[in-house]
C-alpha cells in the first residue's frame, strides 16, 4: 500500500518504522499523560473504556489478525480475568499480583481452549469458541457459591501498594497496562513466534513444510491472546466495580470482533482505532436519540410536507429511535458496511490517506484494493 | 420408560427443527462457503411474517404458508444481492461477520415493526394429540417431524431430477468450473440463498406454535450450529441427523439433568464431538492445495 520498502534486516527488527514515528509517539504519550488534567471526568471515563477496548483489540489482531485464528468466544476470556479480579479481591490479594494472576490462568484457559484449534481451522474453530464462551456464561451463572451465580460480585475500588487510586489513579493504571500491552505485543510480531504466526495466517500447509510447528504456535496464539484479555477483565471488572455473567455474553465477543473489523486487521494502530470507533458509539447513539426526531420534524416543515404524511413520518422516525433495538440496528448496519465498503478498516484509510498525500500525483485507489479470491484452492489456506 | 419416549420424541420434533436451520446453513454453505450466522434471524423473520398473514390478516393457514415462502425467497435472494454479493471472494471470517450484521439488522428490524410482546399463532394442528397407546403426542410435534421428512424428500429430488438443483451442485463443487461451463454462478447464489431462506421459513412456521413468536427466536440459530457441525457442514442428511441428535440430547438432559445442563448440553456435545472427528461426524477430511 504505501511504499514503505524495508533495505535491511535492522529495520525489521526496530521498535518504531522510523524517528518521526517515534517522535509522533512520545508526543501522544504526553498528550495521554496530561489528559486527566485538561478533560472532563465523563470523557476521562470513556478514555478508560477506549483503553480497555484497545487490549482487547490488540488480543484480538494478535489471534485473528496476526495468526489468522478465528474466536467469537473472547468475552469468555474477559469473564475469566474479571472474576478471577472479583474473587481474589474478595480474599484480599492486592491488585499487582492478581492482574499477573488473572492473566496467567486465563492464558493457561487460552491454552486449552487453543488445543482443538490444532485440529479445527476456519468456522468450525469459530463454532467452537462461540460453544466456549456460552459454557463459560453458564459455568459462572450456575457456580453459586465462587461467583454469586446471577447477583453478581462487587470488587472493592482498585488499591495499589496500599493506596487507593481514584479516577486519575486508575486512568494512570489503565494507560500503563495498556501500554506494556502494545510493547509485547509489537516485541511479539517481531520476533520469530510472531513471523511463525504470519506464515500460519497466509498458509498453513505452507508454514507447516517450512518446518514451523503449527500446534505449538496456533496454541501459543491463543494464550497470549487470552492472557492479555483476561488482563484486559481486571481493569474492565474495577472500571464497572460490580460484574455479573450477563455482562459477557455473545454480544460482547461480537464487539470485540467489530473492534478489528472496524479498527483494521492488518496493524496494532487498527485496533486502537476500532477500540476509539466502538466507545463512541453510545454517546453518539443518545445525540442521535435526542437530536434526530427535532431534525426531521424541521426539516418537514421546512419543505411545507402535507400534515398527514408528515405525522405519519414522524411516528415511524420516533419508533426506530426510540426502539430499545436500535443499537443492535446500527451496529449491524455498521458490519456490515465496513466489510463492503471498507475492507481494511479505519486502519487502511488511514494509510491510503497517507499514501495519497505522499505519492501524490501518483496514487491510484485500485493500488489499495481488497484482493477477492475465487477459488477453493486459494480460500482454504 | 414411558417418560423417556415422550422426551425423545419431544427431542425428535425440537431437532427436526435445529435441523431444518441446519440445513438452511449447509445449502449456503455447500455452494458460496458462507456460513450463514443470520440463518436463526431469517426463520424468526418468516415466523413473524406467518403471524402477520395467520393473525393480523385473518387468511387461510394453508394460503399464508404459501404466501410466508413466497416472501422469504425475495426476501433471501435480496439479503444475497445486498449484503453477501459485494463481498463474495473475501475472507471467509469477513463474510461471516457480515452475516452476524445481517443477523443483529433483522433481528432490531423485527422488534421494531412487531414490537417485543410474545405473539401466538393458531394452526390445524393447535391442541390437537394422537394416542398410540398409552402414549400422548401432541400433533404439533408431529407436524414437524412430518413437514421435516416430506421437506427432505422435495429437497433430495429438487438436487436429484432438476436442471437447476443440479446446476447448484455443480457450483458448490467448483465455481470455476461451473462459470466455465455457462452456469449463471451469481444468479445460482442467489437461488441458494432464496432456497434456504424457505427451509428457514418452513421451521419458522413449524416453531411457532409450540414456542411464542417473540425477538429472541433467532437465538436457536446459534444451537442450530452444533446440529450442522455434528453434520459435517456439507453434508444434507449429515444436518438432520445431527439436528435430532442435539435435539434429543438437549430433551433428556433437561429431564435427567439438574437445571442448567440443559443450555449447554449442545455444546458440551459439539466441543467432544470437535474433539474426537474435528470434521464432523458426517464430513470429509480433504486436503488442500496450497
Amino acid at each position: 500500500m504505501s511504499a514503505h520498502v524495508k533495505t535491511s534486516y535492522q529495520q525489521s527488527e526496530q521498535l518504531f518504522p522510523s524517528r518521526a514515528a517515534a517522535f509522533w509517539y512520545a508526543i501522544l504519550t504526553a498528550v495521554m499523560i496530561a489528559a486527566p488534567f485538561v478533560i472532563e471526568p465523563y470523557y476521562l471515563s470513556q478514555l478508560v473504556f477506549v483503553l480497555i477496548y484497545a487490549i482487547v483489540g490488540i488480543a484480538m489482531n494478535i489471534l485473528s489478525g496476526q495468526a489468522g485464528q478465528v474466536s467469537i468466544g473472547h468475552a469468555a476470556f474477559l469473564a475469566i480475568g474479571a472474576y478471577t479480579a472479583a474473587i481474589s479481591a474478595k480474599y484480599g490479594i492486592p491488585l499487582p499480583v492478581y492482574l499477573v494472576l488473572a492473566g496467567a490462568f486465563t492464558g493457561l484457559i487460552g491454552y486449552l481452549v487453543g488445543l482443538p484449534a490444532l485440529r479445527l481451522h476456519g468456522i468450525y474453530l469459530a463454532i467452537a469458541t462461540l460453544a466456549f464462551a456460552f459454557i463459560v456464561e453458564e459455568v459462572i451463572t450456575r457456580w453459586e457459591h465462587v461467583t454469586n451465580g446471577n447477583e453478581g460480585l462487587m470488587l472493592p475500588p482498585p488499591a495499589l501498594f496500599g493506596l487507593k487510586l481514584g479516577p486519575y489513579g486508575f486512568f494512570y493504571l489503565c494507560l500503563g497496562v495498556t501500554v506494556l500491552v502494545i510493547l509485547a505485543a509489537i516485541n511479539i510480531i517481531r520476533s520469530p513466534t510472531g513471523r511463525a504466526f504470519l506464515a500460519i495466517r497466509d498458509s498453513e500447509t505452507a508454514a507447516r513444510s517450512m518446518g514451523i510447528d503449527t500446534a505449538r504456535y496456533k496454541t501459543t496464539a491463543f494464550a497470549i491472546s487470552a492472557a492479555i484479555t483476561g488482563t484486559a477483565g481486571v481493569l474492565y471488572a474495577h472500571k464497572l466495580s460490580y460484574i455479573s455473567p450477563e455482562m459477557f455474553s455473545l454480544s460482547v465477543s461480537i464487539d470485540f470482533v467489530m473492534i478489528i473489523i472496524i479498527g483494521g486487521m492488518l496493524s496494532l494502530r487498527g485496533a486502537v482505532f476500532g477500540a476509539i470507533f466502538m466507545i463512541m458509539v453510545d454517546p453518539m447513539l443518545i445525540v442521535v436519540k435526542d437530536k434526530v426526531p427535532q431534525m426531521t420534524e424541521a426539516a418537514m416543515q421546512a419543505i411545507h410536507l402535507a400534515e398527514p404524511v408528515a405525522r405519519t413520518i414522524q411516528a415511524g422516525v420516533v419508533r426506530v429511535v426510540g426502539a430499545p433495538g436500535l443499537k443492535s440496528l446500527i451496529f449491524g448496519l455498521i458490519i456490515i458496511l465496513f466489510i463492503i465498503f471498507e475492507p481494511m478498516g479505519l486502519d487502511g484509510r488511514w494509510s491510503r490517506v497517507k499514501a495519497y498525500f505522499r505519492q501524490f500525483p501518483l496514487y491510484r485507489p485500485t493500488s489499495a484494493r481488497a484482493q477477492r479470491m475465487f477459488l477453493k484452492s486459494e480460500r482454504n489456506r | 420408560m414411558l417418560d423417556f419416549v415422550q422426551q425423545v420424541i419431544g427431542g425428535i420434533a425440537l431437532g427436526c427443527v435445529y435441523g431444518l436451520i441446519a440445513l438452511g446453513f449447509v445449502l449456503i454453505y455447500k455452494a458460496t462457503e458462507v456460513v450463514n450466522f443470520a440463518q436463526g434471524e431469517i426463520m424468526m423473520l418468516g415466523a413473524f411474517l406467518s403471524f402477520t398473514f395467520i393473525a393480523t390478516l385473518g387468511l387461510n393457514y394453508w394460503f399464508a404458508f404459501l404466501l410466508c415462502v413466497i416472501s422469504m425467497a425475495i426476501l433471501g435472494a435480496v439479503m444475497e444481492r445486498l449484503v453477501v454479493r459485494p463481498i463474495l471472494g473475501y475472507p471467509q471470517f469477513s463474510i461471516v461477520m457480515a452475516t452476524i450484521g445481517l443477523g443483529l439488522v433483522i433481528r432490531s428490524l423485527v422488534g421494531i415493526i412487531w414490537g417485543t410482546d410474545d405473539l401466538r399463532i393458531e394452526t390445524p394442528f393447535t391442541g390437537g394429540v394422537v394416542r398410540v397407546g398409552s402414549l400422548v403426542l401432541a400433533q404439533d410435534s408431529l407436524s414437524i417431524i412430518v413437514a421435516t421428512g416430506l421437506l427432505c424428500v422435495i429437497l433430495y429430488a429438487f438436487f436429484r431430477f432438476t436442471r437447476v438443483g443440479i446446476a447448484m451442485q455443480a457450483t458448490s463443487q467448483n465455481m470455476l468450473a461451473a462459470y466455465y461451463m455457462g452456469i449463471p454462478v451469481k444468479r445460482m447464489f442467489s437461488l441458494i440463498w432464496s432456497l434456504s431462506a424457505i427451509v428457514a421459513c418452513c421451521a419458522g412456521i413449524l416453531l411457532a406454535p409450540i414456542t411464542f413468536i417473540h425477538a429472541n427466536l433467532g437465538f436457536l440459530g446459534i444451537k442450530a450450529f452444533p446440529a450442522a457441525v455434528l453434520g459435517g457442514f456439507g453434508s444434507i442428511p449429515g444436518a438432520l441427523a445431527g439436528g435430532i441428535t442435539i435435539g434429543i440430547v438437549e430433551s433428556l438432559s433437561g429431564f435427567y439433568l439438574p437445571e442448567g445442563f440443559k443450555d449447554v448440553a449442545a455444546y458440551v456435545v459439539l466441543l467432544a464431538v470437535l474433539l474426537w472427528r474435528p470434521q464432523g461426524l458426517f464430513g470429509s477430511n480433504a486436503l488442500k492445495k496450497v
